[in-house]
C-alpha cells in the first residue's frame, strides 16, 4: 500500500512543481496586476500543498519526528517571509519571492531526505540570511554612498580572495573556506557581489577604453586568484559576470568577443599547466578510466540520475545516498534520482525564469549603476546554475560548486540571498521611480491642460520624461531626492 | 522637447534593451541545451549506465521486481527465477554449465549477461495496470525477459567437441555480428557457485570464471598472417609476384625462425606459403614491410583498443614501431613476439574478411521482452567498422581458401560447403613443442547466415591436431541442421 501512495506522490509531486514552473511562466506574460495577483497566490497554494506532500510522504517512510519538525520549519519560512515581504516590501517582485521560496523548498526536502543535521542547519543559515537580507533595500535606497565605494569593492574582495588563497598554501590543502569562531566561510561566495559592485561601479558613466582596460586587470586578478586556489567554477562564474557587465555597460560586442577569445585561450592553458584542470578534463571525456578514484563521484551521479529515469523512484526509493556530495554539488543528481528527469526540468526551467525575472528587472532599472549590477548578479546566478547541472550531468566537466538556492551549503545559500535581496531593493527603487514619474507626468499634464485651457492650444498628451540619457545632471539629482523622499513613505517602518 | 529628440531618446532605449535582449537569449539557449542534453543522456545513455558493471543499484530493485528470463534465440530458457509459496526465488539455471560464461550468474559479483544486463532484467514492462494491482497486493512485479542470440545445439556440439580442453569457441553470423556461441573452458555450474565459489575464485591455475572467448590473451601464432597479409596487401598492393623458396628456416638479425616441425616447402608463392603456414616465408614478409605501416594495419583493425560490447572483453595487444628488431619483427609476422589476441577479436577480423571487409559488432542480444513476451526493445545490428576494402577481403578469403582446400585445414573440404580457414600453432612458452592450438575460418556459401568459427584449445599441439576438428563438428552440426 505504502509503495503505490509513493508510486503515486511522485506524479503528483512533478504534476505541482510543473504547475508552478507554468505559473512562473505565465505571471512573465501578464499585464494586468489583478491577473497577476491572483496567479502569485495560486504559486503560494502550490507551494505548500507541495511541500506539505513531499514531507508526507517522508514521515510515512521514515516514521521520524524530525521530519515534521523539518515540515514546521520549512512551511514556517515561507509563511513568514510571504507575510513579512507583503508587510514591509509590499512593492517587492513577488514573483521571485515565490520562485526564491520554491527553491528553498526543494533544497530542505532533498536535505531532509539525507540528513537531518544539515537540513536543519541549513535552515538556521537561510532564516539568518533572510533577516539581513530584510536590510540590504534599505541599505541600498538610503545609503548613496554605496555608489562611490567602487575601489573599496575591489580591494575588499582581492584581499578576501588572498586570504583563503594564503591560508590553504600554508595549510598545504586546496581549501576554500576559512572558519571562524566554528563557523565555515567561503569567500569567494561573498565575492561575487563585491566584484559586480566593483564593475558596475566602474563602468557606471564612464565606458571609454582606458576605464574598461582597468576593470579587465582587477576582474582578471579575482579570476586568477581564483584559479590559482584550485576554485575553478567560482573562476567562470566571475568571468561571466565580468562579460556580461561588460557587453551591457559598453554596448560593444568586441570586448566580450576579446574577453571570450582569451578566456578560451587560457582554459587551453591551464588544461596543460594545471593537473587539476587537466584531471577534471579526462574524468569528463572518460569518468570510467579512473573509477576508483577521480571519475567515481561522476559515476555515482550519473548512476543517480539514470535510476531515477523521467520520473523518479520516488522519496526514499532511491538510494541517493551512494552519491558523494549529494547534499552540495551533487543534489541535482540526487533531485533527479528521487524525483525524476522530468521533474528536474521542470527545476532548469524555474531557474531559468528567475533569471528571467532578474534581466526583467534589470531592464526597468532607471540607473546604469543599478542596472549593471542587477545584470551581473543575474549573470552569475544564472551561470551558476549552468555549471552545476551541466557538470553533474557530464555535459561539461565538473567544476565543483552548488547549486543556489537548492544545495546545502551555508556561504552559498546565503550570498543566493543577499544577491536576490539586492535585485529586490533595486525593482522597489524602480517601483518608487515609476510612482515618481507617474505624479510628475500627471501633475505637468494638470498643468498643460490649464495652460492649454488658457491659450486655446491643442493638448499634447505624450509628455512623460525618459527615464534616463537625456535628463540633465540637475534633473538626475532632483529625482534621486524625490526618490528618497518617496522611499521613506513606502517603507513601513 | 521636440519629436526628434524624442524619437532619438525612444531609439537610445531600445538599444540599451537590444544589449539586455541578446544576454538573455544566450542564457536561455545554454539553459535549453542542458535540457536537451538531459533529454538526450535519459534517451540514449541511460541503459549504459544503469547496466554499468559499477552499478551496485541492482540489489534495491530486487525488492520490487522478480528477475526475468534470459533466453536462446529460440526461446529456450537458459536461467530463470522459480518462487515457491513461501515467496522464496531461486535462480535456475537448465543447461547447467553450458552457458556459464556467456549467460553468467547473478550472485557472487555477478557475471556474463546476468551481470551486465542486471537492470534490465530487474526492470518490469508488465501492464501498467497490473503493476498497480501488485502495487496494492504487496506482490513484486515480474522483470523483462532478455532473448539472447545463442543457439542451444550449435553451443552443445561445441562444448562436447571440445571435450576437457582448456580454451574457448566463438561463432557468429559475419554479416550481422548475431553470437551463436560463446564457450569458455574449464567451467563451472552456475546454479552451485555460492556453494563453490570460494574454490572457484580461487583456482588460479585454470581461471574457471574468466571468459576465455572474450578475455583471454593468446599470442595468435600463424592465424596472425591473415593480418601480415593485409600489411603486405596494403604496402605491395598484389599478391603476384611474391617467390620464395623455403628451406624449413629463416636466419635474420641474429635470430632463426623455423618452419612447424621444421618442414622445407621448398619453392612457394603467396597462396602456397599461406597454405603452407610458412614460418620462414612470412618472417621474409615481415621484414619487407615497412614497420610504421605496419602498425597502422594493426591499429585499423581495432587492436590496442578496446571493443566496447556487451560482455566484458580484454583488447588485444600488437606493438611494432620504427626502432623494433629484426629479430622482433620476424616473431611478430607469424603471430609471436609481443603480440597477444582474444578469440573474440580474431573472429571480428576472420568476419569482416567474410563480410566484403565490414566487421560487425558481436551483439549477445537480440531483443527484450516483459514477462508475457511483447517485444520492449529490439537490438539493431552495428557495423563495428569496415576493416579492409572489399577487394582485400576478397583476396585474403581466397588465400583462406587455400589453407582448407589443399593446406594445413584440408580436414574440412569435405563438409560439403566451402570454408576458408587459417589455422595456428602458437608458442607460449620458452618450449617450443607446446603450442596452443588455433583455428579461424567461416564458411562461404554466400548466405546471410554464414558462420565465422574460431577455436582456441590451450596447450593442445598444432592447429590441425586439435582446433581444426572441432571447428569440423561445429559447421557439420551447423549445416546438418540446417
Amino acid at each position: 500500500m505504502l509503495n503505490v501512495i509513493v508510486e503515486f506522490s511522485k506524479y503528483f509531486l512533478l504534476f505541482l512543481m510543473a504547475l508552478f514552473t507554468l505559473e512562473s511562466f505565465l505571471v512573465l506574460n501578464k499585464k494586468n496586476e489583478e491577473a497577476r495577483r491572483s496567479l502569485m497566490l495560486k504559486q503560494i497554494i502550490v507551494m505548500i500543498i507541495f511541500t506539505f506532500a513531499a514531507y508526507f510522504i517522508m514521515f510515512l517512510q521514515s516514521q521520524d519526528n524530525q521530519m515534521i519538525k523539518m515540515y514546521l520549519c520549512n512551511m514556517g519560512y515561507i509563511l513568514i517571509v510571504q507575510v513579512l515581504y507583503r508587510l514591509i516590501y509590499r512593492k517587492a517582485s513577488l514573483v521571485l519571492l515565490n520562485n526564491m521560496c520554491m527553491l528553498l523548498s526543494i533544497g530542505f526536502i532533498m536535505l531532509s531526505r539525507l540528513n537531518f543535521v544539515k537540513a536543519y542547519k541549513q535552515f538556521l543559515i537561510v532564516a539568518a540570511s533572510t533577516i539581513v537580507s530584510f536590510l540590504v533595500p534599505v541599505i541600498i535606497r538610503k545609503v548613496k554612498l554605496v555608489r562611490d565605494l567602487t575601489w573599496t569593492y575591489a580591494v575588499l574582495g582581492i584581499i578576501l580572495l588572498l586570504v583563503v588563497f594564503v591560508m590553504a598554501q600554508l595549510s598545504g590543502g586546496a581549501k576554500l573556506s576559512i572558519s571562524i569562531g566554528g563557523v565555515t566561510f567561503q569567500f569567494s561566495e561573498f565575492v561575487k557581489i563585491t566584484l559586480v559592485f566593483y564593475m558596475a561601479g566602474m563602468l557606471q558613466e564612464d565606458t571609454s577604453f582606458r576605464r574598461v582596460a582597468i576593470t579587465s586587470v582587477v576582474a582578471a586578478v579575482h579570476v586568477g586568484i581564483l584559479v590559482l586556489s584550485t576554485d575553478l567554477g567560482t573562476a567562470l562564474v566571475y568571468f561571466v559576470a565580468y562579460v556580461v557587465v561588460i557587453y551591457v555597460a559598453t554596448h560593444k560586442l568586441r570586448y566580450p568577443l576579446a574577453g571570450l577569445t582569451a578566456m578560451s585561450g587560457a582554459s587551453v592553458a591551464a588544461y596543460y599547466l594545471f593537473h587539476h584542470v587537466k584531471q577534471r578534463v579526462d574524468i569528463w571525456k572518460d569518468p570510467f578510466s579512473d573509477y576508483e578514484y577521480s571519475g567515481y563521484q561522476i559515476v555515482q551521479a550519473l548512476f543517480g540520475i539514470c535510476a531515477g529515469g523521467w520520473f523518479g523512484t520516488g522519496l526514499y526509493k532511491g538510494s541517493p545516498n551512494t552519491i558523494p556530495l549529494a547534499d552540495k554539488d551533487f543534489t541535482f543528481a540526487a533531485i533527479c534520482e528521487e524525483f525524476g528527469g522530468v521533474f528536474s526540468i521542470c527545476l532548469i526551467l524555474l531557474c531559468m525564469s528567475t533569471f528571467l525575472l532578474i534581466v526583467n528587472i534589470a531592464m526597468k532599472l532607471g540607473k546604469p549603476f543599478y542596472r549593471l549590477i542587477a545584470m551581473g548578479l543575474g549573470a552569475e546566478y544564472a551561470f551558476q546554475v549552468f555549471l552545476t547541472i551541466g557538470g553533474t550531468t557530464k555535459f561539461i566537466p565538473m567544476t565543483g560548486i552548488t547549486l543556489p538556492l537548492v544545495s546545502y551549503g551555508g556561504s552559498s545559500v546565503m550570498c543566493t540571498i543577499l544577491m536576490l535581496s539586492i535585485i529586490q531593493g533595486l525593482y522597489v527603487l524602480r517601483e518608487d521611480e515609476d510612482e515618481e514619474l507617474e505624479a510628475e507626468r500627471r501633475k505637468k499634464a494638470k498643468q498643460k491642460a490649464k495652460r492649454a485651457k488658457q491659450a486655446k492650444q491643442p493638448m499634447r498628451t505624450d509628455v512623460r520624461k525618459p527615464v534616463s540619457g537625456q535628463t540633465g545632471q540637475q534633473d538626475t539629482d532632483e529625482l534621486t531626492r524625490k526618490i528618497e523622499e518617496q522611499t521613506k513613505k513606502s517603507l513601513h517602518w | 522637447m521636440n519629436s526628434q529628440e524624442k524619437s532619438k531618446s525612444k531609439q537610445k532605449k531600445a538599444s540599451i534593451g537590444r544589449q539586455y535582449l541578446i544576454v538573455s537569449y544566450l542564457f536561455v539557449g545554454i539553459f535549453l541545451s542542458l535540457i536537451g542534453y538531459i533529454v538526450y543522456f535519459n534517451v540514449y545513455k541511460r541503459d549504459d549506465f544503469l547496466n554499468s558493471p559499477y552499478n551496485k543499484r541492482a540489489a534495491s530493485y530486487q525488492e520490487e521486481v522478480i528477475r526475468g528470463s534470459i533466453c536462446a534465440a529460440d526461446g529456450t530458457v537458459l536461467a530463470r527465477t522459480d518462487v515457491d509459496e513461501a515467496g522464496n526465488e531461486t535462480r535456475v539455471y537448465p543447461y547447467n554449465q553450458l552457458f556459464a560464461h556467456a549467460v553468467g550468474y547473478s550472485t557472487s559479483g555477478g557475471g556474463g549477461l546476468e551481470s551486465t544486463e542486471s537492470i534490465t532484467l530487474l526492470t518490469s514492462h508488465a501492464n501498467p495496470l497490473e503493476q498497480v494491482q501488485n502495487g496494492f497486493q504487496n506482490e513484486k512485479n515480474t522483470g523483462d525477459n532478455l532473448i539472447t542470440t545463442f543457439n542451444v545445439n550449435l553451443q552443445q556440439a561445441a562444448y562436447d567437441a571440445f571435450g576437457d580442453n582448456k580454451g574457448a569457441v566463438i561463432v557468429m553470423k559475419p554479416s550481422t555480428g548475431e553470437v551463436l556461441v560463446d564457450l569458455s573452458k574449464p567451467d563451472f555450474d552456475p546454479n552451485t557457485i555460492s556453494a563453490n565459489w570460494d574454490t572457484l575464485s580461487s583456482d588460479n591455475e585454470n581461471s574457471p570464471l574468466l571468459n576465455r572467448s572474450l578475455q583471454g590473451l593468446y599470442p595468435p601464432g600463424s592465424t596472425f598472417k591473415i593480418i601480415t597479409s593485409l600489411a603486405y596487401l596494403r604496402q605491395n598492393l598484389t599478391l603476384d609476384g611474391f617467390q620464395f623458396n623455403c628451406t624449413g628456416e629463416l636466419e635474420g638479425g641474429g635470430y632463426t625462425i623455423h618452419c612447424y616441425a621444421s618442414t622445407a616447402h621448398g619453392d612457394e608463392d603467396y597462396t602456397t606459403a599461406f597454405a603452407n603456414s610458412c614460418n620462414s616465408a612470412f618472417a621474409q614478409i615481415g621484414l619487407s614491410l615497412d614497420k610504421a605501416s605496419f602498425a597502422t594495419v594493426a591499429d585499423s583493425l581495432s587492436f590496442n583498443k578496446k571493443i566496447a560490447l556487451e560482455l566484458p572483453s580484454s583488447a588485444s595487444r600488437f606493438d611494432l614501431n620504427a626502432q623494433t628488431a629484426d629479430a622482433l619483427v620476424m616473431q611478430t609476422a607469424i603471430g609471436q613476439g609481443d603480440t597477444l589476441m582474444t578469440p573474440m577479436h580474431l573472429a571480428m577480423i576472420a568476419g569482416a574478411v567474410a563480410n566484403d571487409g565490414i566487421a560487425m559488432t558481436p551483439k549477445f542480444m537480440n531483443s527484450v521482452t516483459n514477462y508475457t513476451g511483447t517485444v520492449v526493445k529490439e537490438e539493431s545490428n552495428q557495423v563495428y567498422g569496415q576493416m579492409m576494402s572489399a577487394q582485400e577481403a576478397a583476396q585474403i578469403k581466397e588465400l583462406m581458401k587455400a589453407v582448407v582446400a589443399s593446406g594445413t585445414g584440408s580436414a574440412l573440404n569435405d563438409l560439403g560447403v566451402t570454408i576458408a580457414g587459417k589455422t595456428g600453432s602458437a608458442e607460449f612458452s620458452s618450449n617450443p613443442d607446446n603450442t596452443h592450438s588455433w583455428f579461424v575460418g567461416f564458411s562461404d556459401t554466400g548466405s546471410p547466415d554464414d558462420i565465422v568459427v574460431c577455436v582456441l584449445a590451450e596447450n593442445a599441439g598444432a592447429g590441425s591436431a586439435t582446433a581444426v576438428p572441432i571447428a569440423r563438428s561445429i559447421f557439420a552440426s551447423y549445416f546438418s541442421a540446417e
